[in-house]
């Protein structure tokens, strides 16, 4: 089992945390650590437990075992630390609600009365959405926003708090290659400059490879943790999925490959072209 | 001048009580049912009003045999019905099915049976026409102020929930991740809809109070994108529907058949539609001038294409 040491100064930290749903073990042991400013892709298959492991990180659901640190302390209830953004939002067309106003209620969501106007609140909705290139669309209604927009809305709620950690679920299953390609590069490039810690959730790691540094694999509940040339290996996926894989690499894109089937995620679309000319997947 | 205000208000408007107690609890109800309105249609739960308002019928008609004042009534049934829409998780627009329809209309018949009862030992037709039309023009005793007290609480609450409220609707998992208790906060808002749908079955009736709660709703979301002044804005739609309701009614007793008046609730309820109708059509007169303007601009004098994102 490729394991993860606790190091010093880590944002997040999971030690042999197990869950149980519905009298299945759905998590068997995960352990793994995050450090400041590190980019890291959680990638599994559906059903492998992804967004499990993340409802754990942000305290929606208590493991039966082990322990989660954020920040070298136990998880509290309400974490400022941790920014999240969940797997779906769905929002009716007509609601009145703008994006600044989404963005806004990442800053006080949760408190209780009637808020008071502020300049300086204002300023800090405007500077986010800026940093997300999302004031086109301010006061565009959210429910009106396209794929690759809500998802840059929400970045910018989650992140107006000023989080250390940020996890997201999937991003960029609902997104043409090319607005997948631009919030990866968005959320790197936050990573790196507010030393931010990514957790990003997905089925896919090639859009991921030119940024990730590091790689938490998920399957059948376990995790294989390290940098991608470390565990996208056939002989610690192998020994993960419990039976024979192959890894294979094609034009830049990994492949991995069971004895009898094909991870058809990890298949290239249009071997040969380039990666944003290749053909947009439907929703 | 004279004229016309004699045209549009028959004698006697400004001096009559009961118009003025109209005016008043009219004006509260419809404040806070544009408001709550306003996160319910947010939140999706446009449903839930209607089955509560409906499901009134039957606590506005215990109330009738037991012999208290329907407000009551109203409450005690939303509340319960509030609780048992919690713990069977019909309030989301999914979890509705044959079960719901089935104990709606239970009670309904449930509820004619009271009202027929009712009938037919004390004799009081009227009963049945003041729990379905509701009795703005008949509020006596202490059922005004106790409207106006529980309107406060209601507008008070949905002051300090807003954001809350605002977040989980849009998405629980956000909401429960910034420490929301999301489940509770659900629980209080169906009993603020419960609440709000028993003041307005008061004023308008079982049949329409959910037109109170989601017409002003429905005009105010086409002409706002800000949630906080939509609710503002649906509140003031309803409150300026009730009062031309209220005139309509009113004169209503010079008009055909029979010179004895129509309901107030179908005045009321009648403007809403007209007031939202008109919205409809001045938004679609907006964006068909916008595009004749779009069209009429180009400097080579060829009409741009319209673009239209869907
Ligand atoms: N409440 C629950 N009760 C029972 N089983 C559950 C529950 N929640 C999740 N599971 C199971 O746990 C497993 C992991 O689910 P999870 O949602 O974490 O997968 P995922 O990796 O996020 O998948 P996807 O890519 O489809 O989002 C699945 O097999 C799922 O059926
Ligand atoms: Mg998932």
């Amino acid at each position: 089992m490729i394991g993860d040491e606790m190091r010093r100064g880590d944002v997040l930290a999971l030690e042999g945390v197990s869950v149980w749903r519905g009298g299945r073990q759905i998590l068997d042991e995960v352990g793994f650590s995050l450090a400041p400013g590190e980019f890291t892709g959680l990638i599994g298959s559906n059903g492998a437990g992804k967004t499990t492991i993340l409802r754990v990180v942000m305290g929606l659901l208590a493991p039966a075992e082990g322990t989660v640190l954020v920040n070298g302390r136990p998880l509290a209830r309400r974490n400022r630390s941790v920014g999240y953004v969940p797997q779906k939002v769905l929002i009716d067309p007509d609601a009145p609600l703008r994006a600044s106003d989404l963005v806004a209620l990442g800053l006080d969501g949760e408190k209780v009365g009637p808020r008071t106007p502020s300049r300086q609140r204002r300023q800090r909705v405007e500077e986010m959405l800026d940093a997300v290139d999302a004031t086109a669309f301010a006061d565009a209604r959210v429910g009106n926003l396209s794929g690759g927009e809500l998802q840059r809305v929400l970045i910018a709620h989650a992140l107006i708090s000023r989080p250390q950690l940020l996890l997201m679920d999937e991003p960029l299953a609902n997104l043409d290659i090319r607005s997948g390609q631009e919030i990866v590069d968005l959320l790197a490039r936050i990573a790196e400059q507010q030393r931010i810690a990514v957790l990003l959730s997905a089925h896919d790691m090639n859009p991921l490879l030119p940024v990730m540094d590091r790689v938490v694999y998920v399957a059948g509940g376990r995790v294989a943790v390290g940098t991608t040339d470390d565990v996208v290996r056939t002989e610690v996926l192998s020994k993960l999925y419990g039976h024979q894989v192959n890894v294979l690499r094609v034009d830049g894109r990994v492949l991995v490959v069971s004895g009898s089937h094909v991870s058809l995620d990890a298949i290239p679309r249009q071997s040969g072209a380039p990666a944003a000319d290749a053909s947009v997947e439907g929703r | 001048m004279e004229g016309i205000l004699h045209a549009l208000f028959a004698p006697g408007f400004g001096h009559s009580e009961p118009v003025r107690t109209a005016v008043l609890a009219g004006a509260v109800v419809a404040l806070v049912s544009g408001a709550v309105g306003v996160i319910t249609v947010l939140r999706g739960q446009s449903f839930a009003g209607h089955a509560l308002s409906a499901l009134g019928t039957l606590g506005g008609s215990a109330a009738f045999l037991v012999g208290i004042t329907p407000l009551w009534g109203f409450v005690t049934s939303g509340f319960i019905v509030a609780g048992a829409m919690e713990l069977v998780g019909t309030q989301r627009r999914s979890g509705r099915d044959v079960a719901t329809g089935l104990v709606l209309s239970t009670a309904l018949g449930l509820s004619a049976l009271f009202l027929y009862f009712e009938t037919i030992v004390n004799s009081t037709t009227g009963v049945t026409i003041t729990i379905l039309f509701g009795s703005l023009f008949a509020l006596n005793g202490i059922t005004l102020p106790a409207m106006i007290l529980l309107g406060i609480v209601c507008l008070v609450l949905l002051a300090l929930l807003y954001r809350p409220l605002l977040l989980s609707s849009v998405s629980s998992e956000l909401a429960a991740a910034r420490g929301i208790p999301v489940r509770t906060l659900g629980v209080a808002f169906l009993m603020l809809l419960a609440l709000s749908a028993a003041l307005s079955s008061v004023t308008v009736g079982t049949i329409l109070s959910s037109a109170l709660l989601i017409g002003p709703a429905a005009t105010a979301l086409r002409l706002t994108k800000r949630p906080a002044v939509a609710m503002v804005l649906a509140g003031v739609i309803g409150m300026v529907s009730t009062w031309v309701g209220i005139v309509l009614a009113y004169d209503s007793y010079r008009w055909p058949p029979a010179g004895k008046g129509w309901p107030v609730s179908f005045c009321v309820v009648a403007v809403l539609f007209t007031v939202y109708l008109l919205t409809g059509l001045g938004s679609r007169l907006r964006t068909a001038r916008v595009r004749q303007r779009r069209a009429g601009a180009p400097v080579t004098g060829q009409p741009l294409p319209t673009v239209r994102q869907g």
